[in-house]
C-alpha cells in the first residue's frame, strides 16, 4: 500500500494548490457536507452513544472500587474526547463515505467521465476532489464534536444507572469538567481535521487511479478504505506523541 | 451567438511519425496524417486498430512515444497550444456524467468556465439540444437514455464548446438508419455552418462514403491509404479492399 505514499502526496499538494478555487466550487462542498451528514449522523449518534456507555462499563466499577469515583467523568470524557471520538468516527467515515468517493470516482474514471472533463478543461482535481476533500474537512470535525457530547451522555447514563458505579448523572458531568479541558476537546477536533484529510485525499487518490471495469473499482474502494484506516492509526500515534508535549 | 458561429473556421490538423505503446504492445506504429482545415477527414479501419487511441492522442489525454501533432502548423505538447485550440472529442461511449442531467451535462463546460449567465446556458443548451433532436431530454439523467440517444447528447456538449476541430469516436456505432443518417447529416451542417474541422473514426460504410471529403484506413497501427472516397474504393491493397467491400456470402 505504501508505493502510491508519493502519489498520494502529490495530489494532496495538488488540492492545497486547488485552494483559490475553493469559493467557486463551494456549491459542490455544500452538496457534499450535506451528503455526508445526512448519511452518517444517525451512524454518529448510535456509535458514539454505545462507545461512552462502554468505556464507563469497563473503567468505571475499577474506580468505583477504589474509591476513585470521582475520576470515572474524567477518565471517560478524556478517554472519549482525545481518543476514542476522533479515531472512532474516522474509521466509521472512511468506511461510509470514503468507500463512497472511490466508488463515484473510480466510476467516473472506468467510464472515461474523467476524460470528458479533461477535454473540456476542466480540472478533476478543481471539479471533483478539492470539494469533497473540503467537504469531509469540514464535516468530520463537526461529527467529532457531536459524537464527543453523545459519548459523554452515553458514560453519564451508564455510571448513573449502573449498579457497580451509582454515580448521579450530573455529578459525572461536574466530575468530567473538573478534568477535562477545552484544549483536550480541541486536541481530538484537530485530530480528526486530519484524519478527514487523509482519508478525503486517499479515497479521492484511489478513485482517481481506478483501472479495469467494476472489478476495479470494486478493489479501488476496499483499498482506499483499508489504507484509509491503516494510515489514520499510524497518523493517530504520530499527532498524539508530538501534541502531547 | 450564432452570429460569433459564423467567425469560426476549422484548423488544420498534422500528424508526424505518431508511436504509442502500451506495455509492450505497439498499438501506433508512425502514424501520419494531413487533415486540411474545415474538411470531413474519415479514419477507418478493424475493431482494435488504434482508432481511439489516435484520437486520445490528438486531444491531449495521451501522451506519444514519439512523434509530433501540430495544429494550425503549432505543436501541441505545449499546454498553451493546447489550450489556444477550441478541440471536441465525442467519446465512443457518450461518457456523459452520470450524475448530472442531460441539460447539466451540455451545458457543462460553459457552466464551470462561468462564461455565461446561468440563463443565457440555459437557452444554448435547448439550442443544441433541439440541433441534435433531443428537445425534450433535457431533465432526464443519462441512465434513462438510450445508447444512440446518449451519443446524440455528447454531440450536443461537444458542440457547446464552438470547438474549431470536431473529433467524432464511432459517431453512428449504436444508432438507427434514420439516426445515422441525422448524425451525418448534422456532421455536413456544421461543416457547412462554420467551417469546423471534423476528423470521424467508424466503421460504418454508409456514413464514410456519405459524408467524407477524404477517408483513411488503419490497420495494425499505420495508416495504409489516404485520399477521396473514390480513390480509396478502388484502392489495390487486398486489406483495404476487403475492409471496404466485405459482404454477406448470401447468393445473389
Ligand atoms: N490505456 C490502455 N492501456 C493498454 N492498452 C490499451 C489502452 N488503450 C487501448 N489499448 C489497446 O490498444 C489497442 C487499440 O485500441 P483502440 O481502442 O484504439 O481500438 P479501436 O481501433 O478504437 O477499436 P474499436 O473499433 O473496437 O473501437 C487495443 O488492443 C487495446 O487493447
Ligand atoms: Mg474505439
Amino acid at each position: 500500500m505504501f508505493e502510491n505514499v508519493g502519489e498520494i502526496v502529490l495530489l494532496f499538494w495538488r488540492t492545497l494548490l486547488a485552494l483559490p478555487q475553493a469559493w467557486r466550487q463551494r456549491q459542490k462542498v455544500f452538496e457534499q457536507f450535506f451528503e455526508i451528514g445526512n448519511a452518517s449522523l444517525l451512524m454518529v449518534c448510535v456509535l458514539s452513544f454505545f462507545i461512552g456507555a462502554v468505556i464507563a462499563l469497563q473503567t468505571g466499577p475499577i474506580l468505583v472500587e477504589r474509591s476513585l469515583a470521582s475520576a470515572v467523568g474524567g477518565v471517560v470524557g478524556i478517554a472519549i474526547a482525545k481518543e476514542l471520538a476522533p479515531v472512532m468516527m474516522a474509521i466509521l467515515i472512511a468506511g461510509r463515505i470514503g468507500s463512497a468517493m472511490a466508488a463515484e470516482i473510480g466510476s467516473m474514471r472506468v467510464y472515461q467521465e474523467i476524460d470528458a472533463l479533461r477535454t473540456m478543461n476542466i480540472n478533476p482535481i478543481h471539479y471533483l476532489v478539492l470539494p469533497r476533500v473540503l467537504a469531509i474537512a469540514l464535516a468530520l470535525p463537526l461529527l467529532v464534536i457531536f459524537s464527543i457530547l453523545v459519548g459523554w451522555f452515553g458514560g453519564a447514563v451508564v455510571a448513573d444507572v449502573n449498579q457497580h458505579m451509582e454515580i448521579p448523572f450530573l455529578a459525572f458531568f461536574s466530575d468530567l469538567k473538573n478534568i477535562v479541558e477545552l484544549k483536550d476537546v480541541g486536541n481530538g477536533v484537530f485530530k480528526s481535521f486530519c484524519f478527514a484529510i487523509i482519508l478525503g485525499v486517499v479515497s479521492c487518490h484511489q478513485g482517481l487511479t481506478t483501472i479495469g471495469g467494476p472489478r476495479g473499482i470494486g478493489r479501488s474502494v476496499t483499498k482506499a478504505v483499508v489504507n484509509s484506516i491503516v494510515l489514520i492509526v499510524i497518523f493517530d500515534y504520530i499527532l498524539t506523541r508530538f501534541l502531547l508535549k | 451567438m450564432n452570429g460569433a458561429n459564423n467567425q469560426i473556421s476549422g484548423v488544420s490538423l498534422v500528424v508526424r511519425g505518431l508511436h504509442k505503446s502500451f506495455g509492450g504492445q505497439k498499438v501506433l506504429n508512425g502514424i501520419d496524417l494531413d487533415v486540411r482545415p474545415g474538411e470531413i477527414f474519415v479514419i477507418m479501419g478493424p475493431s482494435g486498430s488504434g482508432k481511439s487511441v489516435l484520437l486520445k492522442h490528438l486531444i491531449g489525454l495521451e501522451e506519444p512515444d514519439a512523434g509530433e501533432i501540430l495544429i494550425n502548423g503549432e505543436s501541441i505538447s505545449t499546454p498553451e497550444i493546447a489550450a489556444k485550440y477550441r478541440m471536441a472529442l465525442v467519446f465512443q461511449s457518450g461518457a456523459l456524467l452520470n450524475s448530472l442531467t442531460v441539460g447539466e451535462n451540455v451545458g457543462l463546460y460553459l457552466t464551470e468556465h462561468r462564461l455565461k449567465t446561468p440563463a443565457e446556458i440555459e437557452k444554448i443548451v435547448a439550442e443544441k439540444l433541439d440541433d441534435v433532436g433531443l428537445k425534450d431530454a433535457v431533465n432526464k439523467m443519462p441512465s434513462e437514455l438510450s445508447g444512440g440517444m446518449k451519443k446524440r447528447v455528447a454531440i450536443a456538449r461537444a458542440l457547446v464548446i464552438e470547438p474549431q476541430m470536431i473529433l467524432y469516436d464511432e459517431p453512428t456505432s449504436e444508432l438507427d438508419p434514420l439516426s445515422s443518417v441525422v448524425i451525418g447529416n448534422e456532421i455536413l451542417e456544421l461543416k457547412r455552418r462554420i467551417h469546423v474541422t471534423s476528423l470521424v473514426v467508424s466503421h460504418d460504410r454508409d456514413l464514410a462514403f456519405g459524408v467524407a471529403d477524404r477517408i483513411a484506413v488503419i490497420a495494425d497501427g499505420k495508416i495504409l491509404t489516404v485520399g477521396t472516397p473514390d480513390a480509396v474504393k478502388n484502392f489495390p491493397d487486398p486489406r483495404v479492399h476487403d475492409f471496404l467491400h466485405a459482404d454477406f456470402a448470401r447468393p445473389k
